[in-house]
């Protein structure tokens, strides 16, 4: 019959789809693992770079992400937590709530290198920070904000209203019970979402292009003032800066595979955790 | 008391999206706008030639805008097609356990850095464009389309099978009922029924194409010239910023000009994400699901 000759092609094209995503999707992880793990030793992981780039390992670049992302998280942590229990634990609904719900939605639209110029004016520029570890962290955090925001969000939403109730009935006071029974509760589902947001913080890079970032430095970061390497960056400046364009690439492969590792392995360990929970509470 | 005190610090602190939002806005115009004093605003927009570092400077970002909407559509054709194709998929042929599978898959690929795409478009996508097509550099608009393509494909798989899981059982159920098999079912019932849902999903992947940065930066070649075909090296917006900042003197008027171009960005990209939410918030309306 020709409407069964139809769905069968047009099942035929969505298989094709599927698999043409997955096969672009998994041949960037099968080329960047084949060639970079010849690159990958002890030594890359926890040596500097030496002879102009050619030599050595990506330790510095590694640590500096590492602070980079961990500063980002002490700033938008507290304040994307706090934030999200305003709006699902006080709030009245109205014109307020909607006014930070709409500016938290354009907030996670903006795109990545506008928060680095902003970084730049403001941070850098404007409080005089420098081009350094906070000001880079200080971006990273605000452009991380809104996936924090809308996590912890969720997994308020997902405590029982009426363990809420039973604790506001027992005479505990609001912060109380938020303090006691809510946030206990959620904190595996915002956990999640940190996470998640790790992975994320840990891969940008147009945001600390003009912040943070630094294609060399002697040894690792001293303060919160100093420049550091990025992992990120420091893919991007082999492959665009320098003068042994063919060494770098090589080095470039293996930076490429130990971010393509961190960030798949957080975000991994997240969605899997998120999975469960999801299927925990239905 | 010490409740209400609570309560404050909450809010206060609640604020904060909207502060920083509102302090990119600020930011954004104050350090955008000493450009028009050099160029009227639509010689801005308008002017063929970006020659910011000249002796006598020009700052037409017309090329600028042409790479980026060419990449950004060319990036459509491909996500589009296996994104929502992939969604459907999933929503229609996938079993539960390949679904269990699949989905935090294609999660999880959405998190690859950025970076990493432009890494992959410069190593392996460009010499194989390069030969493909012969042509005297593979770093071209073509290649830039694809890698953001690709990249934004899982998003768009992700939005648009929420919006598909969207749409009541009893539809579907309805239109078995009347004889119609499931490729009927799903090409007249259901998507029409998480149309919007989708659409909302479309814009924000082409939202996220448009304000792409790494990736352009890396395979898109750079040249600021107004693009005639897909296989010549293009200069988006995003890339200009990027690649232009580092050198354009803090105050100067190429540090302004970029700043103008971050600003047109930013509006664009804003009025993408209300139109998503205008539809994405009438979607929800008509299926009966609360705003």
């Amino acid at each position: 019959m020709k409407k069964d000759i139809i769905q069968n092609l047009g099942f035929f094209a969505l298989i094709l789809s599927v698999a043409t995503t997955l096969i672009f999707l998994g041949s960037i992880i099968y080329f960047i693992s084949i060639r970079g793990f010849k690159v990958i030793s002890w030594e890359f992981l926890t040596q500097g770079p030496r002879l102009g780039m050619t030599q050595g390992g990506i330790a510095p670049a590694i640590i500096g992400t590492f602070y980079l992302t961990l500063g980002a998280m002490l700033f938008a942590l507290p304040l994307g937590i706090a934030c999200a229990i305003y709006l699902c634990e006080y709030s009245p609904k109205g014109f307020i709530v909607n006014l930070i719900r709409i500016s938290i939605n354009n907030l996670a639209g903006v795109p990545s290198v506008v928060f680095g110029l902003f970084g730049l004016a403001v941070f850098v520029k404007f409080f005089c920070l420098g081009v350094s570890v906070l000001s880079g962290s200080l971006t990273l955090g605000i452009l991380t904000l809104p996936l924090i925001i809308s996590s912890a969000q969720e997994a308020l939403l997902a405590v029982p209203q009426s363990i809420r109730e039973a604790s506001l009935s027992l005479g505990a006071t609001r912060w109380g019970t938020i303090k006691n029974i809510v946030l206990p509760t959620a904190l595996p589902g915002i956990l999640t979402g940190v996470i998640l947001s790790i992975g994320r913080v840990a891969g940008e890079t147009a945001p600390i292009l003009f912040t943070a970032a630094t294609f060399y430095t002697r040894g690792y970061p001293k303060s919160v003032f100093s420049e550091v390497m990025a992992l990120p960056y420091h893919i991007y400046a082999l492959m665009t800066e320098g003068t042994h364009p063919d060494k770098q690439t090589a080095i470039a492969y293996g930076a490429s595979l130990t971010l393509l590792f961190i960030v798949l392995m957080i975000s991994g360990i997240a969605i899997f955790i998120r999975q469960r929970q999801r299927g925990i509470y239905g | 008391m010490k409740e209400k005190l609570y309560k404050w610090i909450f809010m206060i602190l609640a604020f904060s999206s909207l502060i920083f939002l509102i302090g990119i806005v600020i930011v954004l115009f104050k350090e955008a706008l000493p450009i028009f004093q050099k160029v009227k605003p639509l010689e801005f927009i308008l002017g063929k030639a970006w020659y910011p570092t000249y002796s006598t400077p020009e700052f037409g970002i017309l090329p600028l805008i042409l790479a980026s909407i060419w990449v950004t559509f060319g990036a459509i054709l491909v996500c589009v097609p296996l994104g929502v194709g992939s969604a459907l998929y999933l929503h229609e042929l996938a079993g539960h356990k390949q679904r269990a599978i699949l989905k935090p898959l294609i999660e999880i690929l959405a998190s690859i850095p950025s970076v990493v795409y432009g890494f992959f478009g410069m190593v392996i996508l460009t010499p194989l464009l390069q030969n493909l097509f012969h042509l005297p550099t593979g770093l071209t608009a073509l290649n830039a389309s694809l890698v953001l393509g690709i990249m934004a494909t899982p998003t768009v798989c992700s939005l648009a099978d929420d919006a598909l899981n969207y749409v009541p059982k009893s539809f579907r159920e309805a239109s078995f009922a009347v004889g119609a098999n499931r490729w009927q079912t799903l090409t007249q019932v259901v998507i029409p029924a998480a149309g919007s849902g989708i659409s909302t999903a479309i814009i924000l992947g082409m939202s996220r194409a448009i304000g792409e940065t790494m990736t352009v930066l890396m395979v898109a070649g750079g040249a600021a010239v107004i693009p005639h075909s897909f296989l010549e090296p293009v200069r988006p917006m995003t890339a200009a910023i990027a690649a232009e900042m580092g050198e354009a003197p803090m105050g100067g008027w190429h540090y302004h000009a970029l700043f103008a171009i971050a600003l047109i960005l930013f509006l664009t990209t804003f009025v993408f994400n209300i139109i998503a939410e205008m539809i994405s918030r009438r979607f929800r309306i008509k299926l009966g699901l609360s705003g």
